[in-house]
């Protein structure tokens, strides 16, 4: 029979060789897959200004194509950092983790965040990266402003891991399509946000309902987390867009 | 399973074949043993997701079989489960990886399934019952086996359901605009998980009709 200690030397060597091995692969496979979600976060920068029908082939050139300026500003709204000519892809931008950001922002420390000016067939489109954090783990996607910087030209979620039929349907386009013509501001200049709106947006007054999206029924928690990554994010870009205007 | 293989057996021969035939039919995974069905269920909307998973299952299955075979007198009875999970669990996420480094956006389709080959009972099983006594070749043999017939279920029954559900193929259109003018539509049904269960039952009916041996008794 075996003994207790052979027991231990097999699993003991059997999990350093199964470590030894995933951690070899992960390292060599990494740069194809950042590749990958550097292209799928192109895309979704792309879609959500409403360019439609990239193939993933000639992403990195569209994307090149349309943005004309990749931005980085500072919490008080002032430019850090402007790329025009050149990869947008080794732009400041975007390789700014939004993340650690944002939590320089919640200890109440300096941050900078992304911002990529679009040029669709000369209509000046405004793009925000946005990030929160939804039911099972981190939500993300993009809102795209037209040039009076108040109404939305398109906007894209994706998610991490949220449940599939419920949360997971915010990538959608039955989602993302309501926000499009949707406005950030009231007529008093005042940032109201987009509201996800638990039971419809008809619930609102008349004059908040331009403000306002219908959530996701099942998905309330995912909803929520939209609504508040919309409100804490757009917020911080603030300062900039009221620069701008 | 009790079959006991003698020394310098030729690669092909009959006893091996059958460890791939029999899974194909009389012995297959899914419509016999009705193993491994969620996951028949869940990636067989589409084609394409479903050849994916077939394939990843394919390598998953035969490499974790030759290494359990490999392995199988040195295995410690008391952790040999643990071994296997470990061996399983190894494979997925190797194939998971290689997954998302080269085909992302199926890999984005099939997100939690590939990880819940782990849990496939038809590997679970195919270790424990075959490749703990058998020799590499053979347990290769059956592994590749099995994983056809868990294969050939899940692409027959995403073509149906990718055909009468969407019209597609491939994603390729293939039923005529004509039909659509003419007032067919798409079968929405066919694209929601209970359909995929009705299809495997059909499968089940035909296959029996075909081999009667396979009808019990009463």
């Amino acid at each position: 029979m075996y003994s207790n200690g052979y027991i231990f030397r097999y699993a003991a060597i059997m999990v350093i060789v199964a470590a030894a091995l995933l951690s070899t692969a992960a390292m060599l496979l990494k740069p194809f897959q950042e590749r990958n979600m550097a292209i799928e976060k192109m895309g979704g920068i792309l879609s959500s200004a409403k360019i439609e029908g990239v193939e993933k082939e000639e992403t990195i050139i569209k994307f090149n194509e349309y943005v004309t300026e990749s931005i980085v500003v500072d919490q008080e709204g002032n430019v850090v950092e402007s790329l025009i000519d050149g990869n947008k892809e080794d732009g400041a931008a975007f390789k700014l983790n939004m993340k650690k950001q944002l939590y320089q922002k919640s200890k109440g420390m300096d941050f900078n965040l992304p911002i990529y000016k679009v040029n669709k067939e000369g209509e000046v489109i405004y793009i925000f990266p946005l990030l929160g954090t939804g039911l099972w783990g981190p939500i993300w996607g993009n809102i795209a402003l037209s040039d009076d910087l108040n109404t939305i030209v398109g906007v894209t979620f994706d998610h991490k891991g949220e449940t599939p039929g419920l949360g997971s349907e915010i990538t959608t386009a039955d989602f993302t399509n309501q926000f499009v013509g949707k406005k950030i501001f009231d007529e008093n200049n005042q940032f109201t946000s987009i509201l996800v709106v638990k039971g419809g947006v008809k619930t609102l007054a008349q004059d908040l309902q331009i403000h306002g999206v219908d959530a996701i029924s099942g998905g309330t928690i995912t909803s929520n987390g939209v609504n508040d990554m919309l409100q804490y994010v757009i917020e911080s870009y603030l300062p900039y867009i009221e620069k701008q205007k | 399973m009790s079959s006991e293989i003698k020394e310098r057996e030729p690669l092909f021969s009959a006893k091996n074949l059958r460890l791939i035939k029999e899974p194909l039919n009389i012995n297959n995974p899914i419509t016999v043993q009705v193993l491994g069905i969620c996951s028949a269920l869940a990636v067989t909307a589409k084609l394409m997701p479903a050849i994916v998973m077939a394939i990843s299952v394919m390598v998953v299955m035969a490499v974790s079989n030759v290494v359990i075979s490999l392995l199988r007198n040195g295995i410690p009875p008391r952790i040999r489960i643990i071994v296997q999970l470990v061996v399983i669990a190894t494979m997925v996420i190797l194939v998971d990886q290689v997954l998302k480094a080269f085909v992302y956006d199926v890999s984005k389709q099939l997100s939690v399934f590939v990880g819940l080959i782990i849990t496939n009972c038809i590997i679970m099983g195919r270790l424990e019952a075959f490749a703990m006594a058998n020799k590499p070749w053979p347990a290769f043999m059956d592994g590749i086996g099995n994983a056809l017939g868990y294969g050939v279920i899940l692409i027959i029954v995403a073509f149906f359901r990718e055909f009468l559900g969407s019209g597609t193929i491939f994603n390729y259109p293939v039923i005529p605009q004509g039909f659509y003018e003419f007032g067919y539509e798409n079968n929405g049904l066919m694209i929601l998980p209970p359909m995929a269960l009705i299809t495997v039952g059909v499968i089940i009916w035909v296959q029996r009709y075909k081999s009667r041996e396979l009808i019990e008794e009463n």
